[in-house]
């Protein structure tokens, strides 16, 4: 990126910003402070902050559709209920080792969201995300119908699948919180790369102007689709990790629209729709809300419902949009930026 | 056997009825304003509840409640576009969806709060069993009267369109809503009251769901689905290819739960899926979504 320094240059352009250094700075420190913690949280707090990492990878992976690609989905437990019993079946049925079969969940996700997307593209805006709904729908009441896999009922991982992972309790405790983590990182990661890649500039462009994009010659269905099929991918495997944790499934927790898009729409949302940070600022917030309101049971969701339309009222881009519009910051660097030279380093 | 095929395409297409009322207030709203109401079905399980509690209080018929029942979701749905789905419109499709999504779930657990998860059933006495006997057939007086009413209100719902000034209105603000502004239209209001005559519909479509099967707080996102369907199937903005489309759902959903009980609602939605695949604007498109 470095351009040859020129005495006559007074200004550069550049990525990163101070805010952004120190924020990857405190990145890094937290992320092995989390690695760390099955040597210092519980076992209700490690399960808590798996649970949490999961939810970020959903609500980082369905801003990545709907923040940049511009596809409302209100159908991706579809994919987290598919990834799951796709654990289940290639496990019980195929043999796989549960991690294997988690990786092939992914790529069988992805098979899947092809044709999907084929159909559901047809559907424009709102439409589309009815649509969505409906192949959630139908990938519910298929796997009802498949009795091999408990049906309507559902079935519970078997104790050698289970133990396969790792012999000690506290050992598979351990894994799946890491694997949860991993999973929010490798969310995180990717989201952040793609958007920095010449693939990125151009779903930024779509999500600023679709109609510019087009003409400066954007294959607009191209990217969405692409964007589909990976958040597909990535979202039936963190189906299978969520399911991993539970050890048991059923067709109407593996496809709740309530569980796995209605709170991620709220996390998304609370947090800033549109940008990396949101996520991850609506995720702490939605927990901190849950584990202080959850005794209130179904006036919790109330809440959280009026909290979510009030915020995209009159807060449209969320707490994040609040922070960034007051200090200017921007903790995951995506745009150029142009910065005056200091006096004295001209040479 | 030929018999027991057509008296299921017989009562598929009356079942028809009632998602053609599911999806008519759906496709006016869309009509008018282009916005999709995710709330749609929470809000006709809100009517069915609505004609529970006033048939229980009062101890009239609940064809009889309807006369509340009406006015009252009509108003609700009248302060409802003017308090918060006006402030969602304009080029954004995100505020809608999500606003309507929040909406949704809080219909959905503020039903539950009040009227637990048990599952409920209006009753309407002899209504509910009684038949007539049409060329073999034996015809349910609900669903036929279900059809009936489907066509009376779309055939209605076209003459307020096309005959009235108030259509006018709709069709202008659907056109341009800022050259409707500026002819003297306040499209605020005329928003709310397209609102207030879709969710009118929808209490009509409520109270028929809730005295023909039991419902709970759980299902709106069904119903929605199954409005949602005959939309498309018919083809955006055509009314009478809504009705056109629930029976095409309805039917295949008869036939589905003809063949394996556990195929009816899996039927409707691969019908559904076919026909997107082959006629994706749907089978009697009037505008472009």
């Amino acid at each position: 990126m470095s351009a040859p320094v020129n005495k006559n240059r007074t200004h550069h352009v550049t990525r990163s910003s101070a805010a952004a250094q120190i924020a990857g700075a405190f990145g890094a420190i937290a992320l092995i402070i989390l690695i760390a913690a099955p040597w210092w949280a519980g076992s209700a707090n490690l399960r808590l902050m798996g649970e949490v990492c999961l939810y970020l990878a959903l609500a980082s992976l369905w801003n990545f559709m709907a923040g940049y690609a511009g596809l409302v989905s209100v159908g991706q437990q579809a994919y987290v209920g598919f990834g799951g019993y796709l654990l289940f079946a290639l496990t019980i049925f195929g043999g796989l080792p549960p991690l294997a079969a988690i990786a092939a969940a992914g790529a069988l996700g992805a098979l899947i969201a092809i044709p999907t997307a084929l159909l559901i593209f047809r559907l424009r805006g709102a439409y589309f995300a009815i649509g969505t709904w409906v192949i959630a729908e139908v990938f519910r009441l298929s796997f009802a119908q498949m009795s091999s896999l408990g049906g309507g009922s559902g079935s519970s991982l078997p104790v050698n699948v289970v133990r396969s992972l790792a012999a000690s309790k506290d050992g598979r405790e351990f894994l799946s919180y890491w694997l949860a983590l991993g999973a929010a990182v490798l969310v995180i990661a990717a989201v952040y790369f793609y958007l920095r890649s010449r693939n990125g500039l151009a779903l930024t462009a779509i999500r600023d102007n679709e109609l510019a994009a087009g003409s400066l010659g954007i294959d607009i269905w191209r990217m969405k689709f692409a964007v589909y099929v990976v958040t597909a991918a990535l979202t039936s495997a963190v189906g299978a990790l969520i399911f991993l944790q539970k050890l048991r499934i059923s067709p109407d927790a593996a496809f709740s629209v309530n569980d796995w898009t209605a709170f991620v729409i709220f996390i998304v949302v609370i947090g800033g729709i549109g940008t990396i940070e949101g996520p991850i600022i609506g995720t702490l917030v939605f927990f901190l809300l849950r584990e202080t309101l959850a005794d209130l049971g179904t006036a919790y969701l109330i809440i959280l419902g009026v909290v979510a339309i009030v915020v995209m009222l009159k807060a449209p881009k969320g707490l994040w949009g609040l922070i960034r519009a007051r200090f200017s910051l921007n903790l995951f660097p995506l745009g150029y930026r142009v910065l005056r030279r200091p006096e004295k380093k001209g040479a | 056997m030929t018999m027991e095929w057509v008296n299921a395409i017989v009562q598929g297409t009356l079942l028809g009825g009632l998602y053609a009322l599911f999806a008519a207030g759906l496709s006016l709203i869309f009509g008018v304003m282009r916005l999709v109401n995710i709330a749609h079905g929470d809000l006709i399980v809100m009517a069915a509840y609505l004609g529970l509690t006033v048939v229980s209080v009062l101890g009239i018929h609940p064809l009889l409640a309807l006369v509340l029942v009406v006015p009252l979701m009509a108003g609700f749905g009248y302060v409802l576009q003017r308090a918060v789905l006006n402030r969602t419109l304009g080029d954004d499709l995100l505020p809608p969806l999500l606003v309507t999504f929040g909406l949704s779930v809080i219909l959905q657990n503020g039903l539950l709060e009040v009227y637990s998860a048990d599952p409920q059933k209006i009753n309407a006495g002899v209504l509910e069993t009684a038949s007539v006997s049409v060329a073999g057939l034996s015809l349910g007086v609900l669903p036929l009267l279900t059809f009936a009413v489907a066509l009376a209100v779309i055939w209605g719902l076209q003459w307020v369109f096309y005959h009235t000034a108030l259509g006018r209105a709709f069709r202008a603000v659907s056109d341009n809503q800022d050259i409707a502004q500026l002819m003297g239209l306040n499209r605020r209001h005329i928003f709310g009251l397209a609102m207030a005559l879709a969710l009118g519909v929808t209490a009509i479509a409520g109270i028929l769901l809730g005295i023909r099967t039991s419902f709970d707080p759980s299902i709106g996102g069904g119903r929605l689905i199954f409005g949602f369907e005959a939309v498309i199937i018919g083809g955006l903005g055509n009314l009478w290819g809504t009705l056109a489309g629930g029976v095409i759902l309805g039917v295949a959903q008869t036939i589905g739960a003809k063949i394996d009980p556990g195929w009816q609602l899996l039927a409707g939605h691969i019908a559904f899926l076919v026909i997107l695949a082959i006629r994706p604007n749907g089978l009697f498109p009037r505008i472009s979504a």
